[in-house]
């Protein structure tokens, strides 16, 4: 858990970058401050002087809420572009721009892939500034643990918002066939049974998308990676997530669940038209779920997910973003000043969740944003976001994120779409993906325990 | 069928200038005829399904819960579609497409302007290492784009040219298959003998080139020119990896990053989906409007 294990993987990166570095050292826009600066003082700007942040994502809507920040915030102005996902090109973007020394001030990044910026040494260390001190406690804890990297007192993310996750279903269709929701897996599969037995499906298993299984082998209490400070462990086959697997392989085998790419055009009519009961989704498939399967409003509802022991509050996380502060930004403490604001200040919160349908990070978001009080009409009037506040409280805080997670969550997508038409099992694809995983991290000169 | 091919090696388009030949007339037996027919009529629907369902998933109300069917079901919404996507977000679809078309417009002039000037001076003046510099630009089209994309960025970085649409519009001038047509097609086509009467005349090699030469190459420039126009309007990787501010994206980049936001919003959907059709139209008209020259360009350069 100490930095050794960063600067290794650092060294590792800047050798296979020589070519670039001649390139990287005279683009760098640091300015008069010396390399290791950033880690320790994060000072504002001297008084007067304005200040301008360059800020990137690909939230929806996001430029009202950078408005409103400008409007109120005249020294210290945000200039907003909107770039494409993370991994359809803006990590590689990121990294290429983190090479050169030209990268924006703020960017986003997701959970699952701040490890990786973590390993280029392209994020700065906001945990000492003031903002982010204040501010700190404010967000649900799970979320900000993640992005120290059990450095003390680290913060390398803001948390933008979380996807904690339960199980959406139909409720008139469950009543009517006088089937009780299910609260434990075994009672899934029971139910899964019954359902198929009317002709339809409890739901999908969906087939690309790793970040989904990851979350349901998370909410077992999985633990893929961890690192001593000088070795990685990866252990994508440990038994929690064996039983995840099995599972999944039985409600497939047995065609309990259909096999089709998740939140597609596939998946959606199939909620549309109740050939599917339930989709076990996060907090932000509220809003897809409403305007993706609009025949069936007012039929649907919200549960905890299914539990791996009955009585338990387990929930899994899937999806959820940080806004980072990259290292060459000059601003650090003004980047934080804004980053706290725009995803903990209660304004900018309903704007995002209005446009972006992001569900926040921060307790007091959660609790009272007055969006996330009120019952749904599409949900029949069940007031669904409590349910993700306490599936929030239940997220397992010691899950990590292994540094080559692009890689990891490609190859197990590979095995998961090979398993289910029938080549392989989901065990395999987990054996795959760890194999991949500890070869492609020694490729980068990382330790890897066997 | 070996006759067939006899008589079409027969009558291939000689050099421009020369005349065509007639065809041999010859019965063809019923099979003969359609079997190939049968053949080309399978293989055009089997290229332009997806562009029959682009239409029809263009015209629905909404993706995925209205079908996903191959005919039009509910109401014809095509017309409105497009009205909403050229609306959305302060049109900016609209300046994407405008950014697309001065990319192309631009990379394509102006990288033809290269390649037939580098063509035509490789087919035409003997000077020492000669080979070797064609040899060199051959190999630039082995070299995939990809590759090329961090270092060019990493050399914008350093004139601080990124984020600009010189960072887009320079590297998209150069084209090395297009040197290669070029050269070609002018040893070919430009006959020494009209170069020495032109210099006799006391042209310069520049006015010998620009009036001469360059329009006995027409062919093979505007294949070039398409080629080039096709290559930069589908371009994703250079922008992606120059270009933050989204209003300098191309259409393709603008349609990704559309395309990243439908798990939070799923009505953007339809938009990638009307905007992707939108977005080949131009191809689609400049291919219909331009491939009379297409064709014999690109047979003209392949035959020689």
């Amino acid at each position: 858990m100490s930095r050794s294990i960063w600067r290794h993987g650092l060294g590792a990166l800047a050798a296979s970058g020589v070519l670039l570095g001649s390139a990287a050292c005279s683009g760098g826009s640091g300015g008069d401050s010396d390399p290791d600066a950033t880690a320790g003082a994060c000072e504002p700007a001297k008084d007067g002087e304005k200040v301008t942040l360059t800020f990137t994502s690909w939230v929806p809507g996001m430029q009202e809420t950078v408005d409103l920040w400008n409007s109120q915030n005249p020294d210290i102005q945000v200039d907003y572009k909107e770039v494409v996902g993370g991994n359809d090109g803006t990590y590689q973007s990121y990294s290429n721009q983190i090479k050169a020394g030209k990268t924006p001030d703020i960017g986003m990044v997701e959970f699952d892939n701040l490890p990786t910026f973590r390993l280029q040494d392209g994020l700065a260390n906001v945990g000492s500034c003031e903002p982010v001190v204040e501010a700190k406690d404010e967000y649900v804890d799970w979320a900000i643990s993640q992005t120290s990297f059990g450095e003390q007192d680290a913060v390398y993310g803001i948390p933008m918002d979380i996807g904690p996750m339960a199980l959406y279903y139909r409720k008139d269709l469950f009543d009517k066939a006088g089937i009780p929701v299910p609260a434990t897996w075994d009672e899934y599969y029971e139910a899964a049974k019954k359902i198929k037995a009317e002709g339809a499906r409890i739901g999908d298993f969906p087939t690309d998308q790793p970040a989904w299984f990851t979350a349901m082998a998370w909410q077992n209490g999985a633990s893929w990676f961890s690192n001593d400070g000088d070795t990685w462990q990866v252990s994508l086959t440990d038994d929690k997530t064996q039983q995840v697997a099995d599972y999944w392989q039985k409600l497939i085998d047995e065609d309990l669940v259909n096999t089709t790419p998740g939140l597609s055009d596939v998946q959606w009519q199939a909620l549309n038209t109740g050939e599917e009961w339930s989709i076990i989704g996060a907090a932000w498939t509220t809003k897809l779920l409403e305007s993706s399967a609009p025949d069936t409003a007012g039929k649907w509802a919200v549960a905890p997910m299914p539990q791996w022991e009955a009585g338990g509050n387990a929930a899994g996380n899937w999806g959820g973003s940080t806004a980072v502060v990259f290292k060459d930004s000059e601003h650090p403490y003004e980047a934080a000043q804004f980053a706290t604001w725009a995803f903990g200040d209660m304004e900018a919160l309903t704007l995002n969740n209005k446009n972006g349908g992001q569900y926040p990070a921060t307790v007091e978001g959660q609790e009272s944003l007055p969006a996330l009080t009120e019952g749904l009409p599409f949900y029949g009037d069940q007031e669904v976001w409590g349910v993700f506040a306490e599936a929030s409280a239940g997220v397992d805080p010691s899950f990590q994120w292994g540094p080559t997670m692009t890689q990891t969550y490609s190859d197990l997508a590979d095995g998961i779409g090979r398993a289910v038409n029938g080549d392989g099992t989901l065990s395999d694809a987990l054996q795959t993906a760890q194999e991949k995983t500890v070869e492609s991290m020694k490729a980068q000169s990382l330790t890897v325990a066997e | 069928m070996s006759t067939a091919i006899e008589a079409a090696v027969e009558t291939t388009p000689r050099p421009p200038g020369g005349g065509r030949a007639r065809r041999p007339v010859r019965r063809q037996s019923l099979l003969e005829v359609l079997l190939p027919t049968g053949f080309m009529v399978l293989a055009a629907l089997y290229f332009l399904l997806p562009l029959w369902w682009l239409v029809v998933a263009s015209s629905r109300e909404r993706t995925g819960s209205s079908g996903t069917g191959l005919w039009f079901d509910g109401p014809f919404r095509l017309f409105r579609n497009i009205s909403d996507v050229l609306a959305h977000n302060d049109g900016i679809f609209v300046r994407w497409l405008a950014n697309s078309f001065a990319y192309a417009t631009f990379g394509a002039l102006v990288g033809t302007l290269f390649a037939s000037m580098a063509g035509y001076a490789l087919a035409k003046y003997v000077f020492p290492g000669r080979e070797a510099v064609f040899n060199i630009i051959l190999a630039g089209v082995l070299v995939p784009a990809t590759a090329l994309a961090l270092p060019l960025f990493l050399l914008a970085s350093l004139v601080d040219a990124t984020d600009s649409m010189w960072a887009v519009l320079l590297p998209s001038t150069v084209s090395p298959f297009g040197v290669y047509l070029c050269r070609i097609y002018a040893a070919a086509a430009v006959p020494d003998e009209l170069l020495e009467a032109a210099r006799l005349d006391g042209a310069s090699e520049f006015r010998a080139f620009f009036t001469v030469s360059i329009r006995l190459m027409a062919p093979a420039l505007v294949t070039v020119f398409l080629f080039q126009f096709v290559v930069v309007w589908n371009n994703f990787l250079l922008p992606l990896v120059m270009l933050q501010d989204n209003r300098l994206y191309p259409v393709t980049l603008g349609l990704a990053t559309w395309n990243s936001q439908v798990t939070r919003v799923a009505d953007i959907q339809l938009y990638v989906i009307v905007g992707a059709l939108l977005s080949i139209l131009p191809l689609v008209i400049a291919f219909l409007a331009l491939q009379r020259f297409w064709r014999t360009g690109l047979s003209e350069g392949a035959v020689k």
